[in-house]
């Protein structure tokens, strides 16, 4: 399926962990990559009309990354809020 | 070795069991271990259950970071964590680390480092069930951040 594949490598996929993604409502989210340059330009697209009680960390390709690391189509964005193991 | 467990385990005996398939005899002289278990409190509510969320591949890729990292800078003949996920009980190991080295000071300062490091780095969160003093009702809350260990 050629136009699915497309279609997958144009998106972003996006992620989120614990009390965000009930804040959020869904564990997963895909977007469009046009106009997406950095984890900055993620959180905006994906934070916009929430308010966060705590602080929130991201990872790019499931490495922590600042909020200027690049982001590009084929890319695993997951924000998450303070970690807790142990 | 690293295991990221569903179920109840029993630290102490994956410790024998795991020392005794190393095949290191006699080139240890020293084993210092970590375990956490679960509490039956927390900022004066009694809990009941408690769900520990991570993030599978990322987890993983982070713990393995964290014994690298100790194998770097300790002189050490192996490692063993293994870190409980799911839904646990008051009384239940949630982490185990054990560090086998020839000296005691490898050992020590590897298997303290490894777990100041996963409990301020690695992604792991807990939810806790729980009941006010007082009150029936449970209720549930995301913990907010781990204590600083230092």
């Amino acid at each position: 399926m050629p136009q699915a594949d497309n279609e997958h490598s144009m998106s972003i996929k996006v992620l989120y962990f614990a009390s965000l993604r009930e804040q959020f409502g869904c564990n997963e989210q895909q977007l469009d990559s046009a106009g997406i340059h950095t984890v900055a330009d993620v959180w905006r697209l994906v934070s916009s009309g929430h308010t966060f009680k705590q602080s929130v960390l991201h990872s790019v390709n499931q490495q922590y990354a600042e909020l200027e690391a690049p982001v590009k189509a084929g890319d695993e964005v997951a924000f998450f809020p303070p970690v807790t193991g142990g | 070795m690293i295991t990221i467990l569903k179920a109840a385990f029993d630290p102490w005996q994956s410790i024998v069991d795991y020392q005794q398939q190393m095949n290191r005899d006699g080139e240890y002289g020293a084993c210092a271990t970590f375990v956490g278990t679960m509490r039956d409190f927390n900022e004066g509510d009694q809990v009941n259950t408690m769900l520990l969320e991570y993030y599978p591949g990322m987890t993983e890729k982070y713990l393995e970071k964290t014994v690298v990292s100790a194998k770097q800078q300790w002189q050490l003949l192996d490692v063993l964590l293994i870190h409980r996920v799911g839904e646990l009980l008051p009384n239940e190991p949630i982490v185990l680390v054990a560090a086998w080295s020839a000296h005691r000071k490898d050992a020590f300062e590897a298997c303290r480092f490894i777990m100041e490091d996963l409990k301020s780095k690695a992604p792991f969160w807990k939810k806790e069930c729980f009941v006010e003093p007082d009150q029936q009702a449970q209720k549930n809350r995301w913990l907010a951040k781990n204590t600083s260990g230092y």
